[in-house]
């Protein structure tokens, strides 16, 4: 890996001189008004909102007497804190029916669609948005959730909000915010054997760590990423929150163009050329400057494999977990109390470490192609005895997919779980937790202290390195199954 | 923002008035402390923005998630460290948008949070409820840390209309947007600023879809 800062870094709210980035060409096209010496007010194209954190959001309108100003720019499902089995029943968890309970009232009250349990399109927000055609190349996107990022892989401006800014954007459509700096990360060559999209955002986090690319909005580039699919671009996106940054976005292209053609809410006949062309143009110029570029060699990503409690700590499978003489002093005292956690030793290996659970879902990996790439890996085999497998697919229609494909027939041959969708044991919010002291692989996103239940320990993995978990009980590397 | 009014649904601005905020500080030696450890996932399933305090880092004040079970080595079990001021490891914030976090930290009786780094939606979602993050060298939070080992009462000053942190003896500037500070000043909110130009939003909107009709 190698980087560079640009000159450009001191002028930190201009946006560079010369050809344009993808960035500022759609920043520019929203801004309402730009305040003098502060933010700019950004206008808003889709506002997607989940049960979580909207209720304060609606309660603070109806304190103020206020309607949602566009609800036909704003889409709702419930996705975090819902069960992921029997979900024709009523949540049992008090809290959280009244919660899902709320968001329909709310979406009732102010006209928001809302793809709720037991709808055909519900499911967890950053799936149902692409998959639908309702996040779009071009666009200004917001929800409360730091994984909005997952959209940018569109080419849109895509980024989590808090619940007084989910509130902002539900009353005027718009948001106060600074101009972010920009990075350029570029992923080049061929990819190896064995490695997925997953392990590319996670070989780029263990790189430039979690806190690296705070204050930068990123753009990812290059042939490697060039060559992958929408599905796994959004993998890429999703995780740029954990290295700090606002949002991750990847220029359209003709795989965009494809992806997107003939889905359920992307411009109709009429108006899919016109729109083709605009998004044609949505690409950063070749004298574009950034305020930081990072290269990245992708015959240099092995598959990855997380030991720490943030998602910064992350090595190649075959790689050990760094000695304490290797951690600056600084660090040591967070260093090990991390590894602690986890259970781990300095210097040691976690290949052939014994797992107890594996979770297969969330937003980062939840989509057909992941269930297609486990399922692939998984045909004909049985999983580990003492395991337990839990496959959440990201939306009812990826489920339906699923299950047209016979990938459910796979999971169920194999002892996997496969569940109804929601975000599951990503977060420990709802019923889908992991037990203290418990091993995990997840093709989650966060493997902090508690993230998926009190205590509970997390190696993030991408499905591929999640699947071989599930079969041989262990971590493992895919490419000894080649 | 001339035409913004007083906030009168979030907390008051603790800086309204003189600009001022002195208190004897809570320090979090810990860094890349993520908003799940602030407050789990498992705790945000209330509908309101009130009693998020109580939660406020559980699993790292409870033994088992027993509130009947301190841990006695964390710092918030212990009497000796109070104040206004909770003072953290840098890269303060990262991770889940929750705004709950600022909710928690505020609700718990904390009016300002001093680092050497923010993660950028905690420092929006502290701002948007007039809770100060206040940046500070890794240099100057270290000669903190210190202080407050020496003395627990240590007074801490932050003046925000100086834009300046002081210990006895040492002080550093810090920056925030000017309109920023002038909401915590005063206490003003994004969304009044909004509502209040709502004429130009809709001026915009309707340019844009002449533009795309």
């Amino acid at each position: 890996m190698s980087d560079s800062t640009s000159n450009n870094e001191t002028f930190k709210n201009a946006p560079a001189k010369g050809g344009k980035t993808l960035f500022d060409k759609i920043w520019e096209k929203h801004i309402v008004k730009q305040i003098e010496g502060g933010p700019a007010v950004l206008y808003i194209d889709k506002h997607f909102i989940h049960e979580v954190t909207s209720p304060q959001a609606f309660k603070g309108l109806e304190q103020r007497g206020l309607k949602v100003l566009r609800p036909q720019q704003v889409v709702a499902t419930a996705d975090h804190n819902v069960p992921t089995v029997h979900q024709h029943l009523p949540i049992k968890d008090e809290l959280s029916r009244l919660q899902v309970q709320q968001l329909i009232e709310n979406c009732k009250n102010h006209n928001i669609e809302l793809y709720g349990l037991g709808h055909p399109f519900q499911g967890i927000v950053h799936v149902i948005g692409p998959e639908l055609g309702i996040t779009q190349p071009g666009m200004t996107i917001v929800c409360g959730d730091s994984h909005t990022s997952t959209h940018g892989a569109f080419g849109a401006i895509a980024f989590g909000i808090g619940t007084s800014e989910v509130e902002m954007v539900l009353a005027t459509q718009c948001l106060m915010q600074t101009r972010p700096k920009l990075m350029r990360i570029n992923v080049e060559g061929q990819l190896n054997k064995g490695v997925v999209s997953k392990d590319i955002i996670l070989y780029i986090i263990s790189k430039i760590s979690a806190s690296g690319a705070t204050g930068y909005f990123v753009e990812y580039a290059g042939s490697a990423i060039r060559s992958l699919s929408m599905e796994a671009r959004m993998t890429i996106c999703n995780m740029s929150i954990e290295m700090g940054a606002r949002g991750g976005m990847i220029a359209p292209d003709e795989i965009t163009f494809e992806y997107m053609k003939g889905r359920l809410f992307a411009p109709g006949n009429g108006q899919w050329e016109k729109k083709l062309e605009e998004w044609k143009q949505l690409y950063s110029d070749a004298d574009a400057v950034f305020d930081k570029e990072i290269h990245i060699n992708a015959a240099d990503i092995e598959p990855m494999i997380t030991y720490g409690t943030n998602p910064g700590m992350g090595i190649s499978i075959t790689g050990t977990i760094p000695s304490e003489k290797d951690i600056d002093e600084k660090e040591k005292p967070s260093f090990l109390k991390s590894l602690n956690y986890m259970g781990l030793e300095p210097g040691s290996r976690i290949k052939g470490k014994k797992v107890d659970y594996v979770f297969i879902g969330s937003c980062t990996n939840s989509r057909i192609e992941d269930l297609r790439l486990v399922a692939s890996f998984v045909k004909g085999k049985k999983k580990a005895k003492d395991v337990e497998v839990w496959v959440v697919p990201g939306s009812r229609q990826v489920e339906k997919q699923a299950r047209e494909e016979g990938i459910d027939k796979i999971f169920e041959e194999a002892g996997f779980q496969l569940r109804q969708p929601g975000c599951s044991a990503c977060l420990g919010m709802n019923e889908d937790k992991i037990p203290a002291g418990k091993y995990c692989i997840s093709t989650s996103n966060r493997n902090f202290e508690g993230r998926q239940g009190p205590n509970a320990r997390t190696f993030l993995a991408s499905p591929l390195t999640a699947a071989v978990a599930a079969i041989t009980g262990e971590v493992g590397d895919v490419r000894e199954f080649f | 923002m001339s035409n913004a009014k007083e906030n009168k649904q979030s907390a008051k601005s603790p800086f309204i008035g003189s600009g001022k905020l002195v208190s004897s500080a809570v320090p979090l030696n810990i860094e890349n402390i993520d908003t799940d450890q602030i407050i789990p996932a498992r705790f945000l399933k209330a509908t309101s923005r009130e009693g998020f305090g109580k939660n406020l880092f559980r699993d790292w004040r409870y033994e088992n998630d027993d509130e009947t079970k301190p841990k006695k080595d964390f710092v918030l079990n212990n009497p000796t460290y109070k104040g206004r001021i909770l003072v953290t490891g840098r890269n303060f914030g990262c991770g889940s948008s929750r705004e709950h976090a600022a909710w928690a930290i505020k609700d718990y009786g904390f009016d300002v949070v001093v680092s050497s780094f923010f993660a950028d939606i905690f420092k929006n979602n502290a701002l948007n409820n007039f809770l100060l993050p206040v940046q500070v060298t890794e240099d100057f939070l270290k000669e903190i840390f210190k202080a407050i080992e020496q003395d627990p009462n240590t007074p801490i000053e932050i003046n925000l209309q100086e834009e300046m942190i002081s210990l006895p003896g040492a002080s550093q500037n810090f920056s925030i947007n000017a309109y920023k500070k002038t909401c915590l000043l005063n206490g003003y909110d994004d969304i009044d600023y909004l509502l209040s130009i709502k004429n130009e939003i809709e001026a915009f909107e309707a340019q844009r879809n002449a533009v795309h009709a």
